[in-house]
Formats: C-alpha cells, structure tokens, sequence
C-alpha cells in the first residue's frame, strides 16, 4: 500500500498549486469585479470600420 | 492607449475540428462493432485484431483521446485566444501540438490492435507512445501558457482557469500512472503491483474522467453556451466556487472503482465520501449552464446549438448525481461488474461529451466559415436521433445490469446459487440487441452532422486568420504593492507550474525506490512468484485483453463465495504487474479458475479456447484458434525475468539462465497431458502458457488441493 506515499505526494503538490493559484488570484484582483466579466467575453472584438470606439 | 491590431488562427481550429469529426466516426464505428460482438461472437472474424479484447481499448482510446481529445483543443484553441485577446503563443507549437497528437493516435491504433498493451484501463498505451504524450503535452502547456501571458485582457475568465487545471492535473495523472519498466520496444510492466497497482490506476482512471473529459468540456461549456446565447454567465461567483471545489475534490475519488475489492477499507471509504461531496461542485456547474438560459429559453427552440447544449448539460448533471450514488458501497454491491456502469458512463460519454462536441461543431463551423450552417433543420433531427439513440443505449444497459446483478445473487431455497453464470448472460442478449440499436441512431445522427457540414463549408468561405483589435495591458499597473511583489507576480503561472513539477519529479525518484523496490515482502507466506510459463501466459492475458471480460477479484459477498470460493485477498496479488482484477464480468471471475469446484482440465481449456461454445453452448466468447496455431515466443523470457526482479519480485539471481529450461519441462507436461485426451500440439503453443496461468489462479491460497472436474 506504500504506492499511497506516491498519490498523497502527487495530489498535495497538485493541491498545493492550486492553493497557490487561488491565493495568487485573489490577491491579484482577479476576482474584484465580478460583472463585466461574463458580459465582456460575449463581444466579438472585430475591428472597426469606421473611427468609432469599440465597446468596452 | 493605442489598440493593436492583430489576428485569431483559426487554421489550427479547423484542423482539430476536422480531427474531432473523423475521429468520433471512426470511435463509435468500433464502439458499434464491440457492441454487435456481444450478440454474434462470429463477428471477431476469426482475426486476432478485431477480437473484443483488443478492440475494447481500440474503442476507448479513440472515442477519449482522439474524439475528445481533438474536440477540447478545438474548443481550447478557439476560445483561449478570444478570451485572452490574443493569438496563440506559436504557431509552430499549435502545428507540432496537432500532428504530434494524430501521430500519437495513429500508433495508438497499431499497437493496440496488436495487442501491444499495458493492460491499464485508459492508459493501455505502451511506453514509447506514453513518452510521446508527455512532450505533446508539453508543448500544448508552453503553447497555452505562453497565450495567456501574453494576454491583452488582465482578467482570466473561468474557462481559462478550467483549461490551466486540466494541463496540470493531466500532466502528473499520465506521468504518474505510467511509471513502468520496459522490457522490449512494446512491452513494459507496470512499476506497481496488485493494490498499489489497482489503486494508482484508478487515481489515474478516474481523473481522466475529470480532468479530461470533464474539466477542460466546462470550460469549454462556460464559453460556448453563453456566447450562443448571448447571455453572460448566471453566477460567475459560483463558476469560480465550483470550479476550485471541483478540483479539489475529484482527486480523491478515485477508489470509488475498488469498493468491495481488497483496496483496504479506510481508503475505499476515503473514495465514497469525496465522491458524494463531489455532487455540489458538479451541480454548481450544470445550474450555472442551464439557468444561463433564463429568459432565452425561446432561443433554445430555435437553435439546434442550444439544444445541443442543454442536453450536454443536463446528462452531465445527471451523470455526476449517479456517478456519486454508484460511489455509495451499498449500491456499488449491485452495481459493479454489470452493465449499470456502462450504461452510466455512456450517458456522460454520449450525453455531455458527444453532444457538448456536436453544438460546439455546429457552432464553430459555421463562425470561421463566414455562413449560416446549412440546414438547421437536419441538425434538429440529428439532435433528436441522438438523444433518443442515448435513451435506447442506456436503458436496456440498466435493465441488463440490475437483471444480471439480480440473478447472479439469487439462492434457491435449499441454499445453492439458482443460476450459473452463462444463464445470466444470455439472458441479457436482448438488451446488448437494443442497446447497438440506440448505438446506430447515435453514429447516424453523427454522419448527419458530417454531411451538414461539409455542405456549409462549401458554401461559406473560410476565414483563416480573424482579425481583431484590443489595446495591450497596461504593463505598469499598480495594485498599491511593494517592488518585489510584482516580479513574482510578473511570472506566477510558470513558476508555480515548473517549480511544483520540479518538486514532484524529485519526490518521486526519490520515493520509489525507498518505497517500491524494498516491497518484496509477501503479506501471504504461500503466495509465490509466477513460473516463466505461467508469466508468459500472464502476459499473454494482458496482451489480449482478457481482463475486459473476467474479473480476477472475488468480492466478501455469500453469492460470489458461493460462486467462486474465497473472496479475494491484497496479499495474493503483490507480483502481478500489472494487477488484472478488471472493470467488467461479461463472463466470469477468474480468481479461483485453478481450484475447487472451479477447476476444470487443461483439455477443458484447451477446446474452450478452440471454440468457446464448445464447452458452454450459448456462450458469447469469441474463439481463439489462433492462439492455438500462434508458437510462444520464449526469447524474451530471460528479459521478463530480470525485469520483474527489477521491480520487486525476487526471483533468484541467475534465474534467467534455467528460466526457459523450466518452462518447457512444465510446458511439456501440459503437451503431454493434452495428447493423452487425443490434442495434438506440434510445438508450444502459445495457448499452452495461457493455461499454466490460467491453472495457477488461485493456487496458492488454496488449502486443501481438490480433485479437479471435468466441467462445469
């Protein structure tokens, strides 16, 4: 059963990591604004024609 | 601020696309043929190739790896790049990341076939390709990696954390599961052995099904169904909570494979309870898709995509709520062994997989083709032949697993087993019948879809490189942090990554040989190495696929006691690389076939070999005539002996040099024994090894050796 040594030490590291990617992305801001998000992925960002702004 | 101008590649998508397409075809056209197997052994063909136990991992592999496979980086690679506003890292990565992987699937089809396997279930490949998909992987991390840092949109949507933690998570599952020592160019034996063995591959299997199947398809799911939509997410704060639940749970959930077997306890009970807590996150998912569709449900009724989608969504649901109730040892008792999982894992295979691919396809085609798609109604019947093709598949797999089950665990009043395992085999022929017919509405719906296609790509005009504008980040951006804060900050992902697979590395060279070779000490006195010939039959066995049919693992029930004899226990099974106690009783356990009530003559094997029917009349076996014509290759005998003292069996040193000397003494008295029931073999056959093995399971705990009986 001493293969469980390997699985615990794998899935820590991997958990680990993740840990540290939650922690990052927090602390990062990634998560301060939660609407434009889920709004801002459904423009396509085509070039203009014209002189006009793109949104957003 | 300046916006830049540059452009999306949509080359590389449709190269996946049309991987993912011919790849799906060619998947469920032997998933069919398996199936029609089940109700007409004839069709094997007489042809080692196309028997079931090869073409089983032929099936898996194609419809996971290359339907899927080529489907999530078709998603990936569209989606990746809008989101990240971006274009791929490199376009020499994306090619070599393409080829690199068909490459991969096409030697998967010839070696498998050829019965070059592993015998690990979803990880059958052998080593030189497992090499292979570690530097494929590679390159699709630096290609992925390299996009997202050089991303003009600071924030990283959900579906980009989905897709960083299926690379990661799929990285060390292969690396890990795949730890195994050659012996020739196509064959390796796997570094663990028995409960080790069987606990580290369904770690290994049942994370496939997260972080392959599922993880990188949500992600996929969060992008694709709102933009069909065009309606934004219902709750990002609950993508973001479910998705890190989600990996954080579904690790440990793995020994919900091994419930009843001799995994011990405190770890099967380990799997259950991560499994049932598993329900949340997964339900956080498929509410989040279907309550996306609020107020656009009328938009559902138009548009095959959404329909496509729901549905998706909806079996993913569904197949995360049975998936954990299966988890549950009381219902696994039922359960495991019998069409209940089949048809489980079909529902999420058919339903979220498939379906996901197919509105994915229906949306994308017509998008980097510059059209409408050309008949909505076809793809509206597709999305019906499909869904009911589904229905039909998984129903009569419940009715066959529960029926099965039932019977299998039925005592007459006088206390014997009612039925004998054949009996409860032919019993359900009518539903593997129905079930292929759910499989042909399924694969016709698909070809409707390959039509639809190439008609709307005829008609539109593919836009190779997609232009958009977005202007670059603010490089300077101050969150109110100190200096050295934002260096790190600069480089989190590839740190973390290289350095936490760095780590890993290191630990397991240095755990392995601590751990693993040391473990020579048999936890059963009686319980001995295999005999060349018997490790020869052995490897005949993986090589075959047996396990894909017989289990070699008894369970503490009073009706596989009854069956089978004593239950079977962890310490018989410490050199068996790999372990082979299967997934699977289309016929039946094996793990006592060499004692007991069980026991039946090497001739008994022989002929039933020859042609199974002839010793179980109704039986679904395919023949293996060629086994009886094949001559056993014994020059890689010496090579399998070192090699399994390598990792741990402690045959004596210098063994190799008598190995094949014993192997023909105890060959020859099997020859023997044959010729006097009037079976003729003119050298060693290969079938000859197989019954060795096959006579020795069981063996070796057996107390009191019993006369053996002529049949069953």
């Amino acid at each position: 059963m001493s293969a469980i040594i390997i699985l615990l030490f794998a899935s820590i590291s991997v958990a680990a990591l993740f840990l540290a990617a939650f922690l990052w992305s927090v602390k990062s801001g990634q998560y301060d604004d939660e609407m434009s998000p889920p709004i801002r992925m459904l423009f396509d960002h085509k070039p203009a024609e014209t002189k006009e702004e793109t949104n957003i | 601020m300046q916006v830049e101008k540059f452009y999306y590649d949509n080359k590389i998508v449709k190269a996946f696309a049309y991987a993912t397409m011919i790849f799906g075809i060619v998947g469920m056209l032997v998933g069919l043929l398996v199936a029609i197997q089940f109700y007409l052994p004839a069709a094997t063909f007489n042809f080692a190739p196309t028997t079931f136990g090869r073409l089983r991992p032929l099936h898996t592999n194609a419809v996971i790896f290359a339907f899927v496979g080529n489907c999530m980086f078709m998603g990936i690679y569209y989606s990746l790049q809008r989101l990240t506003k971006a274009r791929m890292f490199s376009d020499t990565l994306s090619w070599i990341h393409f080829w690199g992987w068909q490459a991969i699937i096409a030697s998967a089809a010839i070696t498998l076939l050829l019965g070059y396997t592993t015998g690990k279930e979803y990880a059958e490949l052998e080593w030189p390709i497992d090499i292979a998909i570690t530097l494929i992987w590679v390159v699709f991390g630096i290609n992925m990696f390299g996009t997202i840092l050089k991303r003009r949109e600071r924030h990283l949507y959900v579906a980009i954390w989905f897709y960083i933690a299926t690379w990661v998570t799929v990285a060390m599952l292969h690396i890990v599961n795949s730890i195994e020592i050659p012996v020739t160019l196509f064959k390796s034996y796997s570094w663990y052995a028995g409960v080790q063995d069987a606990l580290v591959q369904w770690w290994y299997g049942h994370n496939a099904v997260a972080f392959f199947l599922t993880t990188p398809i949500l992600g996929i799911m969060y992008y694709f169904l709102p933009k069909a939509a065009n309606r934004p997410v219902y709750s990002y704060r609950l993508s973001i909570i479910h998705f890190w639940a989600l990996i954080f749970l579904y690790i440990w959930a793995g020994p919900h494979h091994l419930l009843y077997t001799s995994l011990p306890d405190w770890a099967q009970s380990l799997g259950s309870v991560f499994s049932i807590m598993l329900i949340f996150p997964s339900w956080g998912g498929m509410l989040n898709g279907l309550f996306t569709l609020r107020g656009a449900w009328d938009k559902v009724r138009e548009e095959p995509v959404l329909k496509f989608f729901v549905v998706a969504v909806t079996c993913y649901g569904m197949s995360t709520l049975e998936g954990p109730l299966l988890s549950i040892k009381s219902i696994n008792a039922i359960s495991h062994f019998t069409d209940w999982t089949i048809a489980h894992v079909h529902i999420g295979a058919m339903g979220w997989n498939g379906f996901m691919a197919f509105g994915l396809i229906y949306f994308l085609v017509p998008k980097m083709w510059n059209t409408s798609l050309y008949s909505k109604k076809l793809a509206t019947n597709h999305f019906w032949l499909g869904t009911i093709g589904i229905v039909i598949y998984a129903i009569p797999m419940y009715w066959a697993g529960f029926t099965q089950a039932q019977m299998w665990k039925t005592f007459t009043e006088e206390g014997t087993l009612k039925f004998q395992f054949l009996e409860t085999v032919t019993h359900i022929i009518p539903m593997y019948v129905t079930r292929s017919i759910g499989g042909v509405l399924y694969l016709v719906g698909a070809l409707m879809m390959v039509y639809n296609v190439i008609r709307t790509i005829a008609k539109g005009s593919f836009i190779a490189n997609e232009a958009a504008e977005a202007a670059p980040l603010v490089k300077n951006e101050n969150h109110g942090r100190e200096y050295w804060h934002r260096v790190i900050e600069r480089k989190p992902l590839m740190m973390l990554v290289v350095s936490l697979i760095l780590v890993a590395i290191g630990g397991l060279l240095e755990l392995i040989p601590t751990f693993l070779v040391k473990e020579n000490i048999p936890t059963i006195t009686q319980v001995k190495p295999y005999t060349p010939l018997e490790l020869q039959g052995r490897d005949i066995y993986v090589r075959e696929g047996c396990y894909t049919c017989h289990s070699q693992m008894v369970r503490p029930f009073r009706d596989e006691v009854a069956r089978y004899g004593e239950y079977s226990k962890a310490g018989e099974f410490v050199y068996d690389h790999p372990f082979q106690w299967g997934s699977k009783r289309t016929g039946p356990d094996l793990a006592r076939e060499g004692v007991g009530r069980l026991k039946k003559t090497d001739s008994w094997h022989y002929n039933h070999f020859l042609d199974p029917r002839l010793m179980s009349p109704g039986s679904i076996m395919p023949s293996y005539v060629f086994l009886l014509e094949n001559t056993l290759d014994t020059s890689s005998t010496a090579a399998k002996i070192s090699a399994m003292r390598t990792i741990g069996v402690p045959y004596p040193e210098g063994y190799e040099q008598i190995a094949n000397k014993e192997l023909m003494t105890q060959a020859n008295g099997i020859r023997i024994g044959l010729k006097m029931d009037k079976i003729e073999t003119p050298a060693i056959a290969e079938v000859v090894a197989l019954i060795a093995y096959l006579q020795r399971l069981g063996k070796d705990i057996s107390t009191v050796p019993k006369e053996p009986t002529a049949s069953k």
